[in-house]
């Protein structure tokens, strides 16, 4: 299988409450905090598209989407 | 369906705190249930008083809000009568193990087939940070300022020597496994117990100094371990994770419709 190709970091800004273990836990340090204490993909580039951040959020306020979710 | 499709998005956002595990434990019940491909109108979700239950209201699946402590008596009779449905009954560890105490060893001896999730924060989140039976000894709550002199029921062995049928524990930072555990408990016929760690950063971090909630969730990541690890050899304080209870016995509504077929027969 081909591996996944990121489409977008899909961010809820209004469910997100700024709480920081997507920031914390993830494995290439692609996300941040803003001055709002709103998540970011800061380092878009370097997501590998494990999806952890996603299964993490408390909040269901991240979601990776790739080239396979059409 | 796609997990927007399994919850209540005018709900939203949800009124726990930044940080808590139980918007986790929700979030990998939300995905088991969209792998599983079940439908809104098979679950029946069952739940008492506490941050934990609140989950109830999140969920776009049949629900009931109920007392506290007495999720699975409501549950029990649910699923008495409609045995065809799944319940799940998510609680927290005062709501599973103090109040709601006796409700889980005697669901767990008549191994009912029903899903009980104990949200393990070790403390009552919703009335300010009281101790819990889980709680622990030597741990600060606002009822114990001079730390706890109770030491705490292990989940796991009390469901077990109850009878659960299934048993299993995981935590909010090993999500992958949650979701594999929860998938395993909601099709095991017969009454499971998941145990899920989910920090509570608000009161039982706060009173015991561990930081935030990414902090917290650390601390499962170093103070778990697999079942039966080499880890845990050397180091017994490490709390196991995993599937602990797995056994095909007689469930509850079965036995109770071959008791109906026999007395239909006036024998
Ligand atoms: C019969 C009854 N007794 C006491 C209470 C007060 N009360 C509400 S929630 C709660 C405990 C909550 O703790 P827990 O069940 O661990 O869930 P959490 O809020 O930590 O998720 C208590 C004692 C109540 N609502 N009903
Ligand atoms: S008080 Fe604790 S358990 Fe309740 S919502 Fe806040 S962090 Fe979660």
């Amino acid at each position: 299988m081909a591996k996944p190709k990121l489409k977008a970091h899909v961010i809820n800004r209004e469910w997100c409450k700024g709480c920081g273990i997507c920031v914390h836990f993830c494995p290439k340090s692609v996300l941040e905090l803003d001055e709002a204490d709103k998540v970011f993909a800061a380092r878009r580039s370097d997501c590998i598209c494990c999806h952890l951040c996603e299964l993490r959020c408390p909040d269901l306020a991240i979601e990776i989407e790739t080239e396979q979710d059409g | 369906m796609a997990i927007k499709d399994y919850i209540r998005e005018r709900f939203f956002p949800h009124i726990w705190c930044p940080g808590c595990g139980h918007g986790t434990v929700l979030n990998s019940l939300l995905r088991t249930v969209s792998q599983l491909g079940m439908s809104r109108n098979e679950i029946v979700m069952v739940s008492g008083i506490g941050c934990s239950s609140r989950i109830s209201g999140y969920v776009d699946f049949h629900t009931l809000h109920t007392l506290h402590g007495r999720a699975l008596a409501f549950a029990t009779g649910v699923k008495l009568s409609r045995p065809e449905l799944n319940l799940i009954v998510p609680m927290g560890d005062g709501d599973a193990l103090a109040i709601g105490g006796n409700h889980f060893i005697h669901a767990a001896r008549r191994n009912i087939d029903l899903t009980a999730i104990v949200m393990n924060n070790r403390i009552y989140g919703m009335t300010g940070g009281q101790y819990s039976p889980l709680s622990g000894h030597g741990t600060l709550a606002t009822t114990a300022p001079y730390t706890n002199i109770d030491y705490a029921f292990d989940t796991v062995e009390l469901a077990t020597a109850a009878g659960a049928s299934f048993v299993a524990r995981s935590t909010t930072y090993h999500v992958q496994q949650l979701a594999k555990i929860l998938k395993q408990a909601i099709l095991h016929e017969g009454f499971s117990v998941v145990e899920v760690l989910t920090q509570c950063p608000t009161y039982f971090g706060r009173k015991n100094r561990l930081g935030s909630a990414a902090d917290m969730m650390e601390d499962y990541k170093n103070n778990t371990t697999p079942i039966g690890s080499k880890a845990k050899k050397e180091n017994p304080d490490l709390i196991e994770r995993g599937v602990f209870v797995q056994k095909e016995i007689p469930e509850y509504c079965s036995e109770y419709d071959k008791i109906i077929e026999r007395a239909m027969k006036g024998k």
